[in-house]
């Protein structure tokens, strides 16, 4: 078993660095006080590659992997989580399912666009009242000639608006339950399709997150992905992937906490001493770099095993199971660590803190992970 | 146009540490990166081949892991990529290192060769002009603007209190600063290229034993011989002369001067 990196790997974490240093740190802060997206930013990611790491070249990817992509999400994670997840939704949950279940016709349309970051994408599940419970699909999607007509709205969708692609899970045979899903390439500016209300976070406030409304918006029927009645088993699969890339930002979001507070308890002095020099600290830091680097472990083992063509699906709740709770509890730590001032917005562990709690949640709370889990110890 | 583009692989003196007790730097660990006016150096050319489409060749003489500088040249856009090493060229002072580089470079088809005004941990300058000499090509050091246009380069060098504006033909030979460009990132489908397939070719001595004189390489080629190394102590306290009129600070000053046999 190897543990190292290969080269190219080390290659590109080496530009992930020193891209997420020099272009994405500087902006953290604004981004998240401001709530902003940060448009600029994603211009710049999409000029070095960053938004089609995984796809071949055919598609105007990168020709990369997802052990590179993972890393990617990582690094940008450690400054700024809201950048992360931009990247994340993007690959994982709008181009991926459109390279693994998409006609050539739709990856040439689409994903070579997305992949060079011309576009940027997004992806409908969670309705009001469909969230964990996902199968309660209500929107609807009824065939009209040569288009799918959609109705109904999703809620809590990342990149929403600012995405000009969004793969959209409607009901096109109720009667079927989640075998009547069927999953759509929705474009921005379609006839009926509007952005609803932005919702008002606790962390990752730069990202974009708002309701989607489908008032009689027709549909051409040649953007149902893969075969009617599929979508919930693409929407699934999707998620699968995607928790490779949540995995990999909570795992960015402890790392980067990590990294800030060893430099500040070098730095801050209480009874004649600095904090560094106290067994306390020390203990504590060593305990949570120890949790970082086997949920490190457990990030890589899923996006190699995606890589590798092997069942992922476990190996990803996992490690986003075990990486999301880890940013978490180290985030927490380190304000704890940073004292009075890791309270205050003068530095930037309370907003990781409250960029890790997401993790938790999005994309499969930690409690749907370990249905994953058990389901694959077929322990019931 | 084909531009050769000579780099030099250096530990990255901003993470250099001093072993306190010994002195020395303390290389262990350190990383290693493109010498930054190199690295100008690749944007310059790169920069030439957006505009006016330019084959690059990035070329570097070093140990086999100087190859990791390659693969990152590569990845910024670079086209091609050249690693000299053999043992008999270690341990070359600026004299052997330029006569190995024209010998590979005499191999070569080129209409412009671009390298770095100097490398951070030796800080010679010396390599650059040496290969135009020994190539017999014009040559521009500093440069920190140019453009090309009909075949020529039209280019702004530096110098401490002024500058020069020159015109030169290609071929021909510039070193460049690190205030000419902003150099670019590498691109993610770049990193996956540069180590794809096997884009870095490998000279050796036997390549190029007709293009240079053994007597000038290696070691033994380098007529630089290191005397003694030494950190250098610190300067003692200046002294300082409150309220003095100007007339007697001079005063002050031609006598201080004069005691230190100065004047």
């Amino acid at each position: 078993m190897d543990f190292n990196l290969s080269k190219e790997h080390k290659l590109a974490q080496e530009l992930f660095k020193k891209f997420a240093e020099i272009e994405v740190k500087p902006l953290a802060e604004e981004t998240d006080e401001k709530e902003e997206f940060p448009d600029s930013t994603v211009k710049k990611m999409a000029k070095i590659g960053l938004l089609g790491i995984p796809f071949p070249k055919e598609y105007h990817g990168a020709g990369g992997d997802n052990m590179a992509y993972a890393i990617c999400v990582e690094e940008l994670s450690k400054v700024c989580a809201t950048t992360g997840v931009i990247v994340s939704a993007h690959t994982s949950l709008c181009s991926s399912p459109i390279y693994e279940f998409g006609t050539p016709a739709q990856k040439n349309k689409y994903l070579k666009k997305l992949a060079t970051g011309e576009y940027l994408g997004a992806f409908g599940l969670t309705e009001p009242g469909a969230g964990t419970d996902s199968a309660m699909q209500t929107t609807t999607a009824v065939l009209d000639g040569d288009n799918y007509v959609l109705n109904g709205s999703k809620f809590f969708i990342t990149n929403a608006g600012k995405a000009d692609v969004y793969i959209i899970i409607a009901m096109t045979d109720k009667s079927k339950g989640t075998k009547g899903c069927s999953a759509f390439i929705v474009e921005k500016g379609y006839d009926g399709f509007s952005i609803g209300k932005k919702e008002k976070k606790m962390g990752i406030k730069g990202s974009a997150t708002c309701e989607l409304i489908f008032e009689n918006c027709p549909v051409p029927k040649e953007n149902l992905l893969s075969t009617p009645g599929s979508g919930f088993k693409i929407a699934m699969k999707t998620l699968d992937g995607g928790r490779i890339g949540i995995a990999a930002q909570a795992l960015g979001i402890a790392q980067g906490a990590i990294d800030c507070t060893i430099a500040y308890v070098k730095e801050r002095k209480q009874f004649g001493k600095r904090l560094s020099q106290f067994q306390n600290t020390q203990f504590q830091l060593a305990d949570m770099q120890t949790k970082v680097d086997a949920a490190r472990l457990l990030v890589y083992r899923a996006a190699k095993a995606k890589d590798s063509g092997a069942p992922y699906g476990a190996y990803a709740a996992m490690a986003k199971l075990f990486a999301s709770e880890t940013a978490s509890d180290v985030t927490r730590r380190c304000v704890q660590l940073y004292g009075g001032y890791g309270y205050t917005r003068e530095y930037p562990v309370e907003r990781m803190m409250r960029d890790a709690k997401i993790t938790e949640i999005y994309e499969g709370t930690s409690e749907v992970q370990k249905m994953v889990i058990a389901a694959a110890l077929k322990v019931n | 146009m084909k531009i050769i583009v000579c780099v030099k692989q250096v530990p990255d003196t901003t993470e250099v540490k001093l072993d306190p007790v010994k002195g020395t730097l303390i290389r262990e660990g350190v990383p290693s990166i493109i010498n930054p006016d190199d690295k100008s150096g690749i944007e310059a050319a790169l920069s030439l081949k957006d505009q006016y489409g330019a084959h690059v060749t990035v070329l570097t003489m070093g140990p086999p892991q100087a190859d990791a500088a390659l693969r990152e040249a590569l990845a910024m856009g670079c086209d091609e990529a050249i690693l000299l090493t053999d043992r008999m060229f270690g341990g070359a002072d600026t004299w052997a290192t330029a006569s190995t580089i024209a010998g590979a470079l005499k191999t070569m088809e080129f209409d412009l060769i671009i390298t770095g005004r100097q490398a951070i941990d030796g800080d010679t300058a010396q390599v650059g002009p040496q290969i135009a000499e020994r190539l017999n090509l014009p040559q521009v050091s500093y440069v920190e603007e140019f453009k090309c246009e009909d075949g020529k380069l039209f280019l702004k060098r530096q110098f401490e209190d002024r500058y020069q504006e020159l015109e030169v033909k290609l071929p021909a030979l510039i070193t460049t600063l690190s205030e000419l460009n902003k150099p670019r990132y590498m691109t993610v489908g770049g990193v996956f290229d540069a180590y794809g397939e096997d884009k870095v070719k490998t000279i050796s001595y036997q390549d190029i034993k007709d293009h240079v004189d053994v007597a000038n390489i290696g070691l033994k080629g380098s007529p630089t011989r290191v005397f003694k190394s030494f950190t250098k102590s610190p300067k003692a306290l200046g002294q300082f002369h409150d309220g003095v009129t100007t007339d007697q600070a001079v005063e002050l000053i031609v006598s201080k001067l004069k005691e230190k046999f100065i004047i």
